[in-house]
């Protein structure tokens, strides 16, 4: 069965609730991350979802196996969206079932939370400004200027400020 | 000389201009292959920022490259 998914359409809750009921599950959690209108003070009029499929399937499939094991749970799954959304709109959805409540809770922050750090998925933003940046390269990017540029200079040159 | 495919996703492939291209190159790991792409293309991350995927598998930026593999710069992910 598949646990990680990528989709290019808006994600129905209920249906992938439905998709984790088992006689054995005796609790259900999930998580739903949404479009926000603002980032590090920006206004955000809308954003993209970019994704290198295969990586992205794989890495996802193997967070939510983890997760599985880890935490005894009955099943888990987790869809993320791709393309564009608009405020509101759900970007990701996580959910867990397990005998229990304990482990699907544990088991649905976790798999989010490792998700945002590992699978191979870009964001886009537009603010309503006219600007755009992807979230996490813009400014590293100029931070990588300045880590570059300080490497650049031998020892006891000192830096531009 | 070698043939690689390389494919770029979101910031690089921004840069590059294009979502993915075969080179000839004589780089022999994906630390000199993205040097040579990065001066190239004027990527404005470097390998500290990024992840080098080879035939779908995550790789130290010192492996070998060989004949027709399939190179990814995976520039810091956003999911979620």
């Amino acid at each position: 069965m598949t646990k990680f998914e990528l989709s290019e359409k808006p994600l129905q809750a209920d249906e992938l609730k439905d998709s984790l009921r088992d006689p054995a599950a005796g609790g259900f959690v999930s998580f739903e991350g949404w479009v926000r209108n603002e980032n590090e003070g920006r206004t955000v009029h809308r954003l993209e979802y970019e994704a290198y499929p295969a990586m992205a399937e794989k890495e996802g499939q193997r967070i939510v196996s983890e997760a599985i094991e880890r935490f005894g749970l009955t099943r888990a799954l987790c869809v993320h969206r791709v393309g564009g959304l608009e405020i509101g709109d759900m970007a990701v959805w996580v959910g867990t079932s397990s005998p229990h409540r304990g482990e699907a809770f544990e088991a649905c922050r976790f798999i989010i939370d490792q998700i945002k750090v590992s699978v191979p998925i870009w964001k886009k933003e537009h603010y309503t400004d006219g600007d755009s940046g992807w979230v996490n390269c813009e400014r590293c990017a100029e931070h990588g200027h300045e880590h570059a540029a300080h490497h650049a200079h031998g020892p006891g040159t000192p830096a531009k400020q | 000389m070698k043939t690689l495919h390389i494919e770029y996703y979101a910031l690089l492939r921004e840069q590059a201009g294009v979502k993915q291209q075969t080179v000839q190159s004589e780089t022999r790991t994906p630390a000199e292959l993205y040097s040579q792409l990065a001066a190239k293309h004027g990527f404005s991350l470097g390998t500290e920022q990024l992840r080098a995927v080879v035939n779908e598998e995550f790789v130290n930026w010192d492996r070998q490259l060989n004949d027709g593999d399939r190179v990814v710069f995976i520039p810091p992910v956003a999911g979620g």
